[in-house]
């Protein structure tokens, strides 16, 4: 477990109310935005089922739609590599820059480099990164991960990023209209864009058939990016794959309407093969997904595309904040993915729900995501990360709830410690209490009433 | 049509009035009701936090109690649920298992109803019965509407279902995690009952008593007037 655990930060968010609320009101507008435009769209489930089978049929054949792919990028001019894990990836990355003598870089948005950390990696061997995409230089300036993988820095009220800017980009102090923010955002950036020789980007979608892939930004940073470096660099976990070009006709729709509800990202753009004297490179990156892949109840989560639907629908995500789950990839499906990365240091994550369900009804390619953090639970417990005290405590649960004369006299004891010393329940000791009322205890149970009237 | 009446443990303890409610009504339909005296848990507490293997004793007692019935009724979606999708070795059970709600719009077909409540009420959709168990449609869907719960409370005379700005957030309950993940449970519920409050409702009901112990925990707390009941209750109120 990390330094603080889930609840413990999500304890540390409530402290201001205030903000929680702004923090729930601000992504349900996401939500309402979503069921908006999705509404608008009839076939929307037949869609949703369609993405799945697509995806379902890309994870069971995977190794040969990677090999497809690659031939084809191949063919394409475009040089691809492999990268088993997070530090195979980031000394790819590296390998390439320093080949080219450069040692600073533009980056459009890629969670798979939050992933592997690749900012810290490159920054320490003295690599100059620039995030590009807005939301992503904001939290970058004010040296933090994103707290969500679509809106990075929508934990940041404007008034907090005016004052970011105001000391990295020098604009006037208490000016907080985005307009000018953005303005002053867009000049800074573009002195990057033109001096970069490097650019990194994401990747979306990987089109097996034709060894293209596809970038969606709604800012087209990364199209300036990748149009004026010398070197282009794509980074994708093995799992962005789907088979056919035709297949983009169903996840382009379905990604930005669950992501923000627009119908379409403003650049859907697709890199096919390097331009005259332009290096392309393709780094295909594993970093657990085999071994997901591997988990009968756990591979499906590899249809993920990214799109954070299930971060805005979250009760809990709304209320807790994207750093209270202290991974790259926050939110429901960060809490189903994180765990395969390192169980013992995300074991709480897959307790940070309740079991809604609202996770799995708004996932575009059908992720059974609430299922899976139940059976993440019991793995985690399996394999011995639940707390000592919890143990204990459902230990003498099953007891007292697998034998019925334990139960009734033991239910009989609580209603009457309930009723006569109120002061044994109601302290802070006991965590039900410290924001609500216990329940009345009656004075009989139902059991008792059924006993003297029906029987 | 005999029924084995599954009442849930805190129900048991602390709500006797939602299982008489709902022995009542199941009366009242015609049904021949047995509560099996040994019954205790489902399990869920156990299983829902990663112990699931520890609920083999909870599981034999329910297969030993409830085998013998055509139907088993339960004033719990949640704990319905529960049997239904992790319920070890009872297929059986796992099939004629109903929460209340749905056996009596599903299996005896109420279409009307003698019961009144005057009053201004709030249907809490608790997330196990409508997103488990489909006993509402849910906003995330592209599909249309329907609503079990709400078709039963219309049948009750003189009562007023509120709108709702969140139609199917949840309550924050979540079993352990109302303990295990306080700050975040309390805020969720302080939301849900705020979202009725503002509507107006006097009353918010649920086919779950385990939300409602929750609400209701949050609006004693806050000093409200506003009561919590259990479906059950509204649907049997005298006519």
């Amino acid at each position: 477990m990390s330094k603080q655990d889930h609840a413990a930060l999500a304890d540390a968010f409530n402290k201001d109310e205030s903000r929680v609320d702004w923090h729930d009101q601000t992504l349900w507008f996401v939500r309402e935005k979503r069921d908006k435009a999705v509404n608008k769209v009839p076939e929307w489930e037949w869609l949703r089922e369609t993405a799945s089978q697509i995806k379902n049929n890309v994870l069971s054949n995977l190794s040969e739609y990677l090999t497809q792919f690659e031939a084809q990028a191949v063919q394409n001019g475009v040089v691809v590599h492999w990268a088993a894990d997070a530090n195979e990836h980031n000394e790819i990355v590296y390998g390439l820059l320093k080949k080219h003598g450069v040692d600073r870089m533009v980056k459009s948005k890629s969670m798979l480099t939050e992933e592997c950390h690749l900012n810290e990696f490159l920054a320490e061997k003295g690599v100059d990164v620039v995030d590009t995409d807005l939301g992503e230089r904001v939290v970058q300036l004010a040296g933090e991960p994103p707290s969500h993988i679509v809106l990075p820095c929508i934990h940041k009220k404007k008034e907090e990023i005016g004052e970011i800017f105001h000391e990295h980009l020098g604009t006037p102090a208490g000016n907080a209209d985005p307009q000018f923010l953005t303005h002053a955002a867009r000049l800074h950036l573009r002195e990057k864009f033109l001096t970069r020789k490097a650019a990194l980007t994401g990747v979306n979608f990987a089109v097996a058939e034709t060894g293209e892939f596809v970038v969606c930004t709604n800012e087209g940073n990364a199209d300036m990016g990748a149009h004026l470096a010398d070197i282009h660099i794509a980074c994708m976990g093995i799992e962005k794959l789907i088979p056919e070009r035709k297949h983009l006709g169903v996840f382009l729709r379905l990604l930005t309407r669950s992501a923000t509800g627009q119908p379409v990202t403003t650049y859907s753009s697709h890199f096919k093969k390097p331009r005259p004297g332009q290096e392309m490179h393709i780094v295909l990156v594993d970093n657990g997904r085999s071994t997901q892949l591997g988990k009968k109840d756990f591979r499906n989560s590899l249809k993920c595309i990214r799109c954070a639907a299930c971060f805005n629908t979250c009760p809990v995500y709304r209320r807790s904040g994207g750093h209270s789950y202290h991974t790259a990839v926050a939110g429901p499906i960060g809490s189903i993915l994180s765990p395969n990365l390192d169980m013992k240091k995300y074991a709480d994550l897959p307790f940070a729900s309740t079991l809604c369900g609202s996770c799995s009804n708004v996932c575009p390619v059908k992720i059974d995501i609430h299922d899976q953090l139940y059976k993440w639970r019991q793995v985690i417990v399996q394999e011995g990360y639940a707390p000592v005290a919890k143990k204990l405590m459902m230990k003498t649960m099953t007891w007292v709830l697998s034998h019925p004369s334990v139960y009734h006299t033991a239910g009989k004891a609580g209603r009457w410690f309930m009723l006569n010393t109120p002061f044994t329940v109601n302290n802070g000791l006991n965590p039900w209490w410290k924001g609500r009322e216990m329940p009345e205890a009656p004075r009989e149970s139902f059991g008792q009433w059924y006993k003297r009237n029906r029987k | 049509m005999r029924v084995g009446l599954f009442i849930p443990c805190y129900v048991d303890q602390m709500y006797p009035q939602v299982g008489i409610a709902t022995l009542h009504l199941l009366e009242k339909y015609g049904c021949e009701v047995e509560y099996p005296a040994d019954q205790t848990c489902c399990g869920q507490p156990m299983a829902n936090s990663g112990f699931e293997h520890l609920t083999q004793g909870c599981n034999d007692l329910f297969i030993k109690n409830f085998s013998e019935f055509e139907y088993i009724v339960c004033p719990s979606g949640s704990c319905t649920l529960h049997i239904k999708d992790h319920l070890h070795g009872g297929d059986g059970i796992r099939k004629k298992i109903y929460e209340l709600v749905e056996f009596l719009t599903d299996v005896l077909k109420v279409e009307s109803l003698d019961a009144s409540f005057p009053h201004k009420v709030g249907l809490h959709q608790s997330c196990h019965g409508q997103r488990g168990l489909k006993m509402s449609q849910m906003t995330e869907l592209v599909a249309p509407p329907f609503s079990k719960p709400e078709k039963l409370l219309k049948m009750v005379k003189g009562i007023e279902l509120i709108e709702l700005t969140r139609k199917d957030e949840c309550c924050g309950f979540g079993g352990t995690f109302c303990v295990a993940e306080e700050a975040v449970s309390v805020k969720m519920g302080k939301d849900r009952v705020a979202d009725h409050i503002h509507h107006g409702a006097e009353y918010i009901t649920g086919a779950d008593m385990s939300c409602l112990m929750h609400l209701e925990g949050i609006l004693r707390r806050q000093k409200s007037p506003i009561r919590v009941k259990h479906i059950a209750e509204i649907l049997d109120s005298k006519g």
